[in-house]
């Protein structure tokens, strides 16, 4: 379990704040931050925070969940487009999956993904609802 | 009452930014009385009930962003960021910097939980004027949010709802609203109290009211009041701690404050009890109304027991600002009703494994 919060904690800045890069040479955010830019290929190393905003590309409902899921079935995992351009893979939260729509305006929340046991850390991370309606 | 009593930063301080959360779902109260007591009615309409992946940390964070939305700071240059709760997610490790890391304040600052039943985050918000008034730091957050859990069947279960209200504190200058005073008035009453390892708090049934709620209300109100030299006809609003509907409403008249003062702040009758976060979150509300030049008594009891009392005054930054964020009455809109199970399946009372 010790080798697991090293590697949950060295994600806490994507993870907590939608953290990505923006390549200094052609500009293109990138997310999740991998160091070389997907477009160009150059070195991209600049910390880059995501407005979080976004809509649902395409979705898909979970009803047998992988392991330490299991308690949220059914839900629902989409890709979300962010408006800076990367597409992200996230679950959806605050709707039933019957209420989710193709092209629907979604923002990012910080929610608990999952525990490691009852004995072990709490992971939070980045869901996406749909936008709140003021 | 001795004026002395009510504490004045070195330096004018007030609120900058102001946020709250409440989440989506909602237990009618007849859905308690019917699984208990065979129908009929509770003390509140409904409460807030937090879905599955919501703690005490993921309200707080929100909170705080809504907060920071309408302060238009930096993150980095908050310096202490305060969670006070009974609901926190560990019982050893902070909640404070999972909210620090979530928001960019990390990691120049101090970061603590602090517990103390429902007055939790006005204690966070005492300390805050204290490091920003003192001149330590420039700006501070001060957060209180709960989760709270009632005991199946018991009173309590009725009105233990989940929600919370993040304030950050600076220089009067920048300030929505700015701090008059503040005092604190505390005894050691044990009126409500969870030992270490239970899941459910206990209480003392009625003891939880002459001598614990309305006593130390009463005496923290009494003595701002008579510190400020100020009547209850000086302020536009008042918000009381909120444990049901018919407490802040039973203490408000013995003070001599009026429904109208109350209203748009009493908000237990719709969410429940957010504990740490219901007097602030009140608050909250009121400051979503408020205009320049009012005043707002805020005074919040904590079991144990205590209550911390402010006087603020709001500014003209208030009315551009809060548009910013996401208004309580917008969070409260949002509302999904559920009935008992799914109650018990979200908050955890069903055994699975």
């Amino acid at each position: 379990m010790s080798g697991k919060v090293a590697h949950d904690w060295r994600l806490k800045g994507q993870r907590y704040r939608l953290e990505g890069e923006e390549c200094p040479h052609c500009r293109v955010k990138i997310f999740p931050p991998r160091d070389i830019c997907p477009e160009c290929h150059k070195p991209a190393k600049e910390p880059y925070r995501l407005s979080g905003r976004g809509e649902v590309y395409t979705y898909s409902t979970v009803n047998n969940a992988p392991g330490g899921f299991e308690e949220y079935t059914p839900y629902t995992v989409a890709l979300v487009k962010l408006e800076e351009g990367p597409m992200i893979t996230a679950q959806l939260t605050d709707v039933t999956p019957e209420n989710v729509k193709i092209g629907m305006p979604v923002e990012m929340v910080t929610r608990k993904l999952r525990a490691q046991g009852d004995e072990g850390t709490i992971i939070y991370g980045y869901k996406f609802r749909p936008v709140l309606q003021a | 009452m001795d004026s002395q009593q009510v504490m004045h930063p070195q330096r004018p301080v007030g609120i900058i930014g102001y946020g709250s959360y409440v989440p989506m779902y909602r237990l009618p109260s007849t859905e308690v009385a019917r699984v208990w007591h065979g129908g009929g009615k509770g003390p509140i309409r409904e409460k807030a009930v937090a879905g599955l992946d919501e703690d005490t940390a993921t309200i707080s964070i929100e909170a705080a962003r809504n907060a920071l939305a309408r302060a238009e700071i930096d993150p980095a240059e908050i310096r202490a960021v305060w969670v006070g709760s009974e609901s926190h997610p560990y019982a050893v490790k902070p909640t404070s910097t999972i909210v620090a890391e979530a928001i960019g304040t990390t990691p120049y600052h101090l970061a603590a939980d602090l517990e103390f039943a429902c007055k939790a985050g006005t204690e966070a918000l005492q300390a805050a004027i204290g490091l920003v008034g003192s001149g330590m730091a420039e700006y501070a957050l001060a957060i209180g949010a709960d989760t709270a859990q009632g005991r199946p069947g018991d009173a309590l279960e009725y009105t233990a709802s989940s929600g919370g209200t993040a304030f950050i504190v600076g220089p009067a200058d920048e300030a929505l609203a700015t701090l008059s005073g503040s005092l604190s008035y505390v005894t050691d009453t044990p009126d409500f109290w969870r030992r270490a390892y239970q899941h459910y708090p206990s209480h003392g049934g009625r003891f939880t009211g002459e001598p614990a709620y309305f006593h130390h209300i009463q005496a923290a109100a009494e003595g701002i009041l008579a510190g400020l030299q100020a009547r209850p006809e000086d302020f536009a609003y008042a918000i009381f701690h909120q444990p049901n509907v018919k407490f802040p409403q039973r203490v408000a008249r013995r003070l001599g404050f009026t429904q109208e003062q109350l209203e748009p702040g009493l908000l237990s009758n719709v969410i429940g009890n957010t504990y740490a976060g219901a007097a602030i979150t009140g608050f909250s509300a009121t400051l979503d109304v408020a205009q320049p030049g009012e005043r707002i008594l805020v005074v919040s009891f904590g079991s144990g027991a205590g209550s911390d009392a402010f006087v603020w005054e709001v500014t003209e930054a208030l009315a551009e600002r809060r548009s910013k964020a996401p208004l309580v009455s917008d969070y409260i809109r949002r509302r999904v009703e559920i009935d008992y199970a799914l109650y018990a399946r979200y908050r955890h009372k069903l055994l699975v494994k």
